[in-house]
């Protein structure tokens, strides 16, 4: 609002010139476009991985869950050179399908198209998919599709008009945080996109950091987050009618082993598609920190690699006896001791409000609400950051110097989420459960402790699990606010990257493992936690 | 319940905020050192001992703000003007110098030090902003893939539009990259504006590939990094760093630099002391030590970037293999403020149409 009126022609001025540019309209065109292609191919993947989750035991699941939440959390910077490793015009699919098919040139061109795009969104994404719909569809009473069945459904008829209808809140809310992930999303399209396409987000870049044209940046943003409230509202208009409350089942009940052959194909097509496209260049890009191109010299080879753990071993020396220096044990010790504050902060300022908005079901405070909640996933990275330091510069909240800026605005990012993931699964328990416990003499603190906690602690792992995520991998509000005697690891990441040198290139990628290796461990680890015997059920 | 809920993160906050140690508020006893707040960019970087021994000599205690890229922390201390939080800011460029200057952020500063330091450097005749360090933008390329390919490496900017080396040039995008827009000055300044979109147009027509940002140039599509283009927008500092930081010792680079008839565009960066600042005799204090020979020397190994102090002795790996240019392309800081809007969108308008 403050850049607006920077406007030298009147409040309004900024807008006309925005609403007449085609420009505006192009770029949100194709950001529309985008998201919604995105969304539906991430659903897409991620529910049929999210049917194998919620139904099936199997060997190495908790691994695989793990492994899928790892893209979430990992820099753009990165996920660009994990993509290039493999898909490059000298990727190792390129080159082996060179050296197979007996080309001059490389038959892949994925870098630089739409294609690139979509691929790195779901790669990005799916977590959000198996992790929220997976939980809700575990819990649900598996006689109900086993009735529809009984009664003639055939397998589609019961999945389209039993399961679906059921599931439909959980998917929506799903649907919606990967919508306005891919919707404001910035790094995927800058890095991976090229530079025929923008989105918002790239445009309101633009116009603030390059031209300094603040009043069109804040046209650009209040735009996008009106589209984000749009598809908000939208969104709580659709769930008021499909929310039902349902008898939940314990794990013990939902999962099966797999057992038929049928079952054991479809398990195994499902766990390909997850493995191609999630972990695969993961995969590829921890193998890229183990080589190095070992061709400095005029006259070697160009592609003489070889085995190294060097970047390893440079990690833990400061070269240059820099002030800044970081090392990996310090970087991630600063990360998880952010991750933990937003996991506690998220968690405790999000019960509260995921509690009061299922509570208050149908009044319209609690929709608007509903719909201001995602604010901040809706808002501009830039706008954020610098909205940091525009609104907390007042004492005694001068904040702009303080450490605690960082969790902070992680809990922010992680606010929605928490709420995302545990709203609609308090709305799911059905009153008459309380009531009962409160007519056999329960006080309300005993209602909360015995029936709420219990049926919905899948719920609160899966919301912190993605509030440690989300701190651990945040890296432009950490970029603006950080000290940077306080690096978290991808702020440690990105200062390699942006250096020219192998040793530093193979650094940051050496890092970018590590940061996986700590998430992955973090992620089965909060998966393994149990409270008493709440987690059981 | 929204402001219920802002008031307990407030709360939260300023809980939190008075357990942690007072590490910004500065005290004025006379035994406790006094903090200066140093505002910059995050590619800053300093040895320990050269900090140290201005904190020693100056009973203070800096501390760094890194505020994201050049652009981003130079809006952020723009925005902050009206209650400014540091006293310094340090790493805008040439290319943004006319913004800082306009929105008056700094304060002017007559550093004794200036005297030291050469006047093609001083581009603030007010002495708002002060240089510290300058490094220059030009093509690069890998000398063996010429070698393998047997051509002759390009000389200068016309040499990059002839079909020899079709298919082989990389550039960054001016709009999202700061190497991108000083190669779109150097044309600038090197063939003018009204002949420069056509110099453009015959790198198109040439296949010059664009990236958004200079990683991806640098790590994915240069030669050397695995890709397919030998000739990159870089810096001219590459060929020394590749000798410094080699695994196994080298005696020549690999890459090579570009200089011939201003194919390259001077970066100087600047240091001033913010408007308001409370401390203004020590953050005059720390402007004469970063123009002093200690902490010049010590910049090259730290941010890749040269000292403006003829005075600062360079490291002899690097006073070997550095190069620079006989001459560089120039663009007037106040023209390129004016411009820039209006030239990045013929650039786009010619380049990624």
């Amino acid at each position: 609002m403050l850049s607006l009126a920077r406007s030298q022609q009147g409040l309004f001025a900024p807008f006309v010139d925005a609403f007449n540019s085609p420009i505006t309209w192009h770029t949100l065109g194709f950001t529309l476009w985008q998201a919604i292609l995105s969304t539906l191919l991430t659903l897409l993947v991620g529910l049929p991985g999210a049917y194998l989750f919620s139904h099936y035991n199997f060997h190495g699941k908790s691994l695989l869950q793990a492994l899928t939440g790892i893209p979430f959390l990992m820099p753009t910077l990165v996920v660009a050179a994990a993509f290039n490793a493999l898909l490059g015009p000298n990727g190792w699919i390129n080159i082996g399908l060179m050296h197979l098919l007996n080309l001059g040139t490389p038959p892949i061109q994925f870098t630089d198209t739409l294609v690139a795009i979509l691929v790195a969104h779901v790669f990005y994404n799916t977590t959000i998919i198996l992790r929220m719909v997976g939980d809700f569809w575990s819990h649900l009473d598996p006689r109900i599709n086993q009735a529809a069945r009984m009664l003639g459904a055939n397998r589609w008829q019961a999945i389209r008009q039993v399961t679906l209808p059921i599931l439909a809140p959980a998917i929506a809310a799903a649907a919606l945080l990967v919508f306005i992930f891919d919707f404001t999303s910035f790094g995927v399209i800058l890095l991976l996109g090229g530079p025929h396409y923008a989105t918002l987000e790239v445009e309101i870049y633009y116009q603030t950091i390059s031209l300094f044209n603040l009043p069109m940046a804040a046209v650009l943003s209040i735009l996008q987050i009106t589209c984000t409230l749009s598809f908000t509202l939208l969104y709580t208009r659709l769930i008021r009618r499909l929310s039902l409350p349902l008898a939940q089942k314990s794990l013990r009940v939902t999962q099966r082993k797999l057992t038929t052959l049928r079952s054991k194909i479809v398990a195994g097509f499902i766990v390909a598609t997850l493995f191609t496209l999630l972990i695969l260049p993961l995969a590829s890009l921890a193998m890229r920190s183990f080589i190095s191109l070992a061709a400095n010299q005029p006259g070697q080879a160009v592609f003489s690699t070889g085995f190294t753990l060097d970047f390893y071993k440079a990690l833990g020396v400061n070269t240059n006896q820099s002030i800044f220096f970081t090392p990996p044990s310090t970087a991630i010790a600063v990360s998880l001791a952010y991750a933990v504050a937003t996991v506690i902060l998220a968690l405790s300022l999000g019960f509260p409000a995921a509690l009061a908005l299922s509570r208050h079901n149908s009044s319209p405070v609690s929709h608007a609400l509903d719909a201001l909640l995602m604010l901040p996933l809706g808002t501009s990275a830039v706008t954020l950051g610098l909205g940091f330091i525009v609104a907390l510069d007042k004492p005694p909240v001068d904040l702009r110097a303080s450490l605690l800026l960082v969790p902070l605005a992680h809990t922010l990012v992680a606010f929605p989420f928490v709420v995302r993931n545990l709203t609609p699964a308090l709305r799911s328990i059905r009153p008459r459960i309380r009531h009962a416990a409160s007519v056999l003499g329960a006080t309300p603190g005993m209602v909360f402790r015995y029936i709420d906690l219990p049926l919905i602690a899948r719920s609160i792992l899966a919301a912190a699990i993605f509030a440690f995520t989300i701190s651990l991998g945040e890296f432009g509000a950490t970029s603006l606010l950080a000290r940077p005697q306080y690096a978290t690891v991808p702020i440690a990441i990105y200062r390699l990257i942006s250096r020219p040198g192998e040793i530093n290139y193979g650094q940051a990628l050496a890092l970018s493992t590590i940061l996986m290796l700590v998430a992955g461990a973090g992620m089965f680890l909060i998966n393994r936690l149990r409270i008493g015997d709440i987690g059981e059920f | 319940m929204k402001t219920r809920l802002f008031y307990s993160l407030l709360a939260i906050a300023l809980f939190l905020s008075a357990c942690s140690p007072a590490a910004t508020s500065p005290t004025s006893t006379s035994a406790a050192p006094r903090t200066l707040l140093v505002m910059t960019h995050d590619s800053f970087s300093a040895s320990q001992s050269v900090i140290t021994a201005f904190e020693t000599a100056n009973n203070a205690k800096v501390q760094f703000l890194a505020s994201g890229d050049t652009g981003t922390a130079l809006n952020k201390a723009i925005l902050a003007k009206d209650n400014p939080f540091a006293d310094v800011f340090y790493g805008v460029d040439n290319t943004f110098l006319s913004r800082a200057l306009s929105e008056g952020i700094f304060i002017p500063y007559k550093s004794s030090m200036l005297a030291e330091i050469p006047t093609k450097y001083q581009l603030d005749p007010q002495d708002r902003a002060l240089p510290v360090d300058w490094g220059d933008v030009c093509p690069i390329y890998d000398s063996l893939y010429f070698i393998q390919h047997n051509l002759q490496p390009p000389q200068n900017l016309e040499d990059l539009a002839k079909p020899d080396y079709k298919n082989l040039l990389v550039v960054e995008n001016p709009a999202t990259s700061s190497p991108g827009l000083s190669f779109l000055l150097t044309t600038i300044g090197h063939f003018g504006t009204d002949k420069h979109l056509d110099y453009w147009s015959t790198l198109v027509a040439n296949n010059v590939t664009v990236e958004n940002d200079w990683t991806a140039a640098f790590y994915t599509d240069y030669t050397i990094s695995g890709g397919d283009k030998p000739i990159v927008i870089s810096y001219n500092s590459d060929p020394a760093f590749e000798v410094l930081q080699a695994t196994t010792p080298e005696t020549t680079p690999r890459t090579q630099v570009i200089t011939g008839d201003d194919s390259c565009f001077m970066q100087i960066e600047f240091v001033g002391i913010l408007e308001g600042t409370k401390n203004l005799d020590l953050a005059q204090k720390w402007v004469d030590f970063m123009l002093s020979p200690t902490f010049q020397e010590d910049m090259p190994l730290q941010m890749y970037v040269f000292p403006v102090n003829p005075n600062a002795r360079l490291d002899p790996t690097l006073q070997k293999f550095l190069v620079v240019p006989a001459s560089t392309a120039y663009v007037n800081p106040d023209e390129i403020a004016a411009n820039r809007e209006a030239w990045i969108n013929a650039w786009t308008e010619t380049v990624l149409k």
